[in-house]
């Protein structure tokens, strides 16, 4: 008897197994994309080129990070992926790198030729919108459907909202009413970090005021006399120019010069901050940290 | 001949040198008085419109605000003085080589100095915009090794400058390569290539008293010897064998006028970034308008290079205001039409 029952035991198990997978279950995936392109896939992809850090890091926060056969060159966290083969990024990919990884399906952003090159070698595409703070969600919920992980998404999506809350309510409960006027330098160009970048979406969500308007675009190259003028409490800039800013003309005469109120960040921790993906709270934990120390 | 005639002869001559001189001075005359009113304006343009600049300026915070004396006066300065120094550049470029299109920029001149900027930022793992007073110093530096090199090889590459076709193409073919070694020391870091990439296209937006100050004394030191040497640059465009005839050391001379060049652009590349087309068009400028000898172009194209920046300038922050253009390309857009309209013009006579 007890043969029997082991073989049977074994038989459930392998029927239970492609029952649960999508290649017996005949369901296909179907998600469209951001430019409204449908995809049909027979089963979750199994080689996956990502080319940029939020999706990557997306793909790996739902557990799937073995499926990544090459990402781009800026994609870093998790450790793991930093030692697959590098695709270049989104302005000079490698095709040859992508097509030696014979991925099933490669995840980007709306980058034109890439796009046409790679459909037109037959590679499987999907777009995504990366921008903005809902983009995060979406991005996660898809991703989900896509790797067939569509439980795992929605705790990782919930534990996100969760955490961000938890940062926002915290800083601005620690922040005690005090709005400060921030000024987030991109580079020295000057390129600014306007309202509707995502960076600036933070800033203000926790409690900042930019002093950029939406008007100007995510990343305006700005008239310095411009930021003098508008004399911001906080400056956010990367830790090279962080040390020389009251040489530049006038700068001097800013608030936030003239008390030190200046923020930069490691590369490492400003990813997390620049980049809509799943480390979000970390990157706002940063920001929140930033602004209780130095906000007048 | 006659001696009477001899003497009239001679009379018409000097009286057309005296009109060709009165003539200059008035030119002069109307690019400095057009510099004072960019320079007027350049204070009332900021970042709000010209209404709510002008009910500023009438406050009397304003005029001890700093926005005014800090950022957009020695803006205004600093985009002339470059502006000069690239007018003076070509002016003594197109002399020298005896050839209407040489300028900083089609030298490889400008590349080279672009290149030694980097180089310089890189190695010191500085940044452009907030530079003290001995940084200042070795950009510049830098910049001038970078564009006597560029000239160096420019000038090797052609055999000389008698040609004027492989004298371009040579210098054409530096500053591509002089740009793409650039393009690659900064591709190996991305954080700094955006910042480099808004100098690269020419910036007056950081242009502080500290820049002024380098670039007033630079153009001091080119615009003497430019000068004193203008007789010397006389003779050369006469041919070589005119001005051996006349007893000049032509080597010292040309190495002389190369180190002014080299300098001139090296001073205005550091500050101002890559500016095309000013020292191209200030020297044609100036000839289209009056009859010039080399003294008077080496005064009077720097008097119009600095207005053409200074234009220039005022035009890239006020265009999509509070944002501003790089100032080369409106540099380019312009001078690139100015050429267009020389060419066609041109082609119509022919």
């Amino acid at each position: 008897m007890k043969p029997i029952l082991r073989a049977a035991r074994a038989l459930w198990v392998i029927v239970a197994a492609l029952l649960a997978s999508p290649v017996l279950a005949h369901e296909p995936i179907v998600l469209s994309d951001a430019a409204n392109q449908e995809l049909r896939l027979a089963a979750p992809p199994k080689r996956i080129v990502s080319l940029l850090p939020s999706l990557t890091e997306s793909v790996c926060e739902l557990g799937e990070c073995a499926r990544l056969v090459a990402t781009d060159r800026y994609s870093n966290w998790p450790e793991s992926v930093q030692a697959l083969p590098k695709a270049g990024g989104l302005e000079d990919v490698q095709v040859e790198q992508i097509v030696r990884a014979q991925p099933d399906i490669v995840l980007l952003i709306h980058a034109p030729r890439v796009l046409d090159r790679l459909r037109s070698l037959g590679i499987v595409t999907f777009e995504f919108e990366a921008q903005t703070y809902s983009d995060i969600a979406r991005n996660i919920s898809i991703l989900g459907v896509m790797l067939a992980v569509p439980e795992r998404a929605k705790n990782l999506n919930a534990q996100i909202e969760q955490s961000t809350t938890a940062v926002t309510a915290e800083a601005r409960g620690r922040l005690a009413g005090r709005a400060p006027l921030v000024y987030y330098e991109v580079d020295d160009g000057p390129y600014g970090a306007g309202p509707e970048s995502f960076i600036g979406q933070e800033l203000t969500r926790l409690g900042a005021r930019n002093i950029l308007t939406p008007d100007l675009g995510p990343f305006p190259k700005l008239n310095p006399e411009y930021v003098v003028r508008a004399n911001p409490d906080v400056i956010l800039v990367s830790p090279t120019e962080a040390p020389h800013l009251a040489n530049r003309p006038g700068w001097s005469e800013i608030r936030a010069v003239r008390e030190h109120r200046i923020c930069s960040f490691p590369p490492d921790v400003r990813d997390t901050a620049v980049r809509p993906g799943p480390r979000i709270a970390t990157g706002l934990q940063a920001l929140a940290d930033c602004l209780i120390r130095v906000a007048p | 001949m006659s001696t009477s005639r001899l003497f009239a002869a001679r009379d018409l001559h000097s009286r057309a040198e005296r009109d060709s001189s009165a003539g200059v001075t008035r030119w002069m005359l109307i690019y400095i008085v057009v510099a004072l009113l960019l320079a007027a304006m350049s204070l009332l343009v900021g970042t709000s419109s010209l209404r709510t600049s002008l009910e500023w300026l009438r406050t009397p915070a304003a005029l001890s605000d700093a926005v005014l004396w800090e950022i957009r006066l020695p803006r205004a300065l600093g985009a002339w003085l470059a502006g000069a120094l690239l007018g003076l550049g070509g002016a003594i470029a197109q002399n020298l080589f005896r050839n209407p299109l040489a300028e900083p920029y089609l030298l490889g001149s400008a590349s080279g100095a672009a290149l030694g900027v980097t180089v310089c930022l890189m190695a010191a793992d500085v940044s452009l915009s907030g530079l003290a007073w001995m940084g200042e110093l070795g950009v510049t530096g830098a910049a001038f090794v970078g564009a006597a090199a560029g000239i160096a090889l420019t000038l090797t590459l052609s055999r000389g400058v008698l040609q004027t076709a492989s004298l371009l193409l040579a210098g054409v073919v530096v500053a591509f390569l002089l740009s793409a070694i650039t393009s690659l020391l900064l591709l190996r870091s991305p954080d700094t290539w955006r910042a480099m990439q808004s100098f690269l296209l020419g910036t007056t937006g950081l242009l502080g008293w500290q820049s002024v100050g380098l670039l007033a004394v630079v153009l001091a030191i080119c615009l003497v010897p430019a000068v004193l040497l203008s007789r010397g640059l006389d003779a050369l465009t006469l041919g070589e064998d005119t001005a051996r005839s006349l007893g000049l050391p032509i080597g010292g001379l040309r190495v002389a006028l190369l180190a002014l060049l080299s300098l001139a652009t090296a001073a205005a590349v550091s500050q101002a970034g890559i500016v095309g087309f000013v020292g191209l068009v200030a020297p044609h400028l100036v000839r289209e308008s009056v009859h010039v000898n080399s003294r008077q172009l080496i005064v009077a194209a720097p008097l119009c290079g600095g207005v053409l920046l200074q234009a220039a300038d005022l035009i890239s922050r006020w265009i999509i205001r509070p944002s501003e253009l790089p100032v080369g390309i409106v540099t380019a857009c312009l001078g690139g039409s100015y050429l267009v309209v020389l060419l066609w013009r041109r082609a119509q006579r022919e």
